[in-house]
């Protein structure tokens, strides 16, 4: 961004003030995510830079503390892995489906009381996950859900719906419903209808709510803190017990893995964006 | 939960015939026989179930020394002889025949009760069932939901400051730039919560880098480093930096729909840049400040991993509470109350964001 050569001083000032600051604000977005990376190859106990990392020595760096995360016994980080996944992979097939189905509802111009139906979806999203950890709590050890995995996966789909439904209906906001009609009369019946050209369409949103509600499913501790007992333990729990007692490097070791995870999800998310983008440019 | 919150009927459920027989009583001098007859019966019948343990724990809440009484109680009863239990059970303890806490036992004889709700904003019932301020040192409540509402206050302030700019730099550079600059801002979104709180564990830990920073910089004396965890200021830096995204996602989707001619027509006419900021391009920014900070507020409000990880005791937040009285009091009702307080509050600003921003407009990514 080069100024043009008119501009006054106190402008410029002014400008490159600006410019620093966002690049401030930007570091403070950032730099807490890679203090953890160097940290996760220390070859001390400790958690601070020490001296030979500092000089950069090959003597100051290990991969010890991956070692312990896979081969360590201390704490479970294996099953809490297969528990993770098989959790995320469920919740998340649930709330797509479920969301999907919702938002195609809520996008349809018969549907009344839209507004309403929004806000009751959406609300899970907004509500502090606290009081839905209790309220679920009491809710599953009612029904003997508690302690479960299929108690944990229907609370996650609760979760992960809002998620799915909101990047449905953006979507389905530059859908043109022609194409439907059109199917209808050449003689599609209607679920042919929906798989064949309403879901290739929307697919960019289904998939990204998909991937959002994989990671709030991955992510979530309150829920999982209060329903899980020793058995259906996962990642997050593991971290944030570990956390309670105190910062290992081992900790720093699954963290850079759930960073480097977060960086793949990220540019999925971002190249299904561009394409809904640019298959939404189509359509108008 | 909610009902769970007044729910108050284990004590009535646990010694029904001592219930019973105080109906008949006016409750100004000491009951009559039959309500010692129904405790003795209810007493005996919990002892062999050996089940007493909660009503001593629901009635020492109620007033202070009948956990003493209750279990002294349970000890002798099996020695008591038949008829005339008033006497005897005075023998085993004076308090029996105190009436107060006869009057506080009959208090918990609905089955309904708020007192769980008057206990979370400092109030309590005395015994003739009027409502008066906790004890000087009991009232914490009220300062728990202040700070909670001030720490979600001045974070949804900061998180504002940090992400006007930046928004507005990403919504007006070239494609190119801001694609990658995004990804700063999307990669905290996207990573796990507990991955960005540990690494604030890392970075505020009186040895951690922030603090050598400041020590290298001359701000503090190697030996007196200052504490940045575990008290309210870990909890603003670490909740700004993690709530930020959520505020400038909203920010730069309204502001990447303002034509940068607006601005540049605003000077032509003679507008100086402050001028034009502040009548042109600000106020068109105010759907988008408006659903930033009202959704900034509302995660705030109800946090819990990082206040409960970052903040210790002075920085602990009502939901912390919450979970304490969930996992480790285990007192479920009040924790219900308290949870159901903040519910409404969230709702009632939820509202308000469906009002004013429409839900319809919330957008990810």
């Amino acid at each position: 961004m080069a100024l043009p050569s008119h501009t006054s001083l106190n402008y410029r000032i002014w400008h490159y003030t600006y410019l620093t600051f966002c690049g401030l604000v930007f570091f403070f977005l950032i730099a807490p995510l890679f203090v953890i990376l160097p940290l996760s190859f220390n070859a001390e106990q400790y958690i601070h830079f020490s001296a030979k990392m500092l000089a950069l020595d090959p003597d100051g760096f290990s991969l010890r503390w991956y070692e312990d995360m896979i081969y360590g016994t201390k704490n479970p980080w294996g099953l809490a892995t297969k528990n993770s996944l098989i959790i995320a992979l469920f919740a998340t097939i649930g709330s797509t489906i479920l969301g999907t189905v919702a938002a195609l509802g809520l996008s349809s111009r018969h549907m009344p009381y839209k507004a309403a139906f929004m806000a009751l979806l959406i609300s899970p999203m907004i509500v502090p996950l606290i009081i839905s950890g209790t309220a679920i709590f009491f809710f599953m050890a009612k029904v003997g859900l508690a302690a479960t995995h299929t108690g944990i996966i229907l609370s996650h789909i609760i979760l992960g719906t809002p998620f799915v439904v909101i990047t449905v209906t953006a979507t389905l906001s530059g859908f043109d419903h022609s194409v439907t009609r059109a199917a209808a009369s050449l003689g599609s019946n209607p679920v042919n209808t929906f798989m064949k050209i309403t879901l290739p369409l929307i697919m960019p949103g289904v998939i990204s709510g998909a991937l959002f509600a994989f990671v709030t499913s991955f992510d979530e501790v309150v829920v999982v803190l209060f329903l899980a007992g020793l058995e259906n333990t996962t990642i997050p729990i593991q971290m944030w017990v570990g956390l309670r007692e105190q910062l290992s490097p081992t900790i720093m070791a699954v963290a850079t893995c759930l960073i480097v995870m977060s960086t793949l999800i990220l540019v999925s998310a971002e190249l299904l964006r561009r394409r809904s983008e640019r298959l939404r440019g189509i359509n108008q | 939960m909610l009902f769970r919150s007044v729910d108050d009927r284990m004590i009535t459920k646990m010694l029904p015939k001592t219930f019973k027989a105080m109906e008949q009583w006016n409750g100004n001098d000491l009951p009559e026989e039959p309500v010692y007859k129904g405790l003795y019966e209810d007493l005996t019948l919990l002892k062999k179930n050996k089940t007493y343990g909660k009503i001593i724990a629901r009635l020492n809440y109620e007033k202070s020394g009948f956990s003493s009484l209750i279990k002294k109680t349970v000890r002798k009863i099996n020695k008591l002889e038949e008829g005339n239990y008033k006497e005897q059970f005075i023998k085993i303890h004076k308090r029996w025949g105190q009436s107060e806490y006869l009057v506080a036992l009959k208090n918990t004889a609905p089955n309904w009760s708020y007192a769980k709700y008057l206990k979370g904003v400092d109030l309590k019932f005395d015994q003739d069932r009027n409502i008066i301020q906790q004890d000087e040192d009991r009232r914490i409540y009220k300062t728990l939901w202040l700070r909670t509402v001030n720490v979600a206050f001045w974070v949804t302030i900061f998180c504002f400051i940090l992400a006007y700019p930046i928004s507005h730099l990403l919504a007006t550079l070239p494609m190119k730039y801001s694609n990658l600059l995004m990804i700063c801002v999307l990669l905290p979104f996207w990573t796990s919560l507990l991955v960005r709180t540990s690494s604030w564990m890392v970075l505020l830990q009186q040895q951690g880098p922030v603090n050598d920073l400041i020590v290298w910089l001359g701000l503090a004396a190697d030996d007196n480093r200052p504490e940045l965890m575990y008290n309210v200021v870990g909890t603003f830096v670490a909740m700004t930096q993690i709530l930020l995204p959520f505020m400038v996602l909203p920010l730069y989707s309204v502001m990447k729909t303002i034509s940068p001619s607006l601005m540049r027509a605003g000077k032509s006419l003679g507008g100086t840049p402050l001028i034009s900021f502040v009548k042109i391009y600000f106020p068109l920014t105010i759907p988008g400040i408006g659903a930033g900070c009202l959704l900034v507020f509302i995660l705030a409000i109800g946090y819990y991993i990082t206040p409960a990880l970052v903040g210790g005791a002075s920085g602990a937040l009502i939901s912390n509470n919450i979970a304490y009285h969930m996992k480790s009091s285990l007192d479920w009702a009040f924790a219900s109350a308290l949870g159901t307080m903040l519910l409404i509050g969230v709702l009632a600003i939820y509202w308000v964001y469906n009002k004013l921003v429409g839900i319809d407009n919330i957008k990810l990514g």
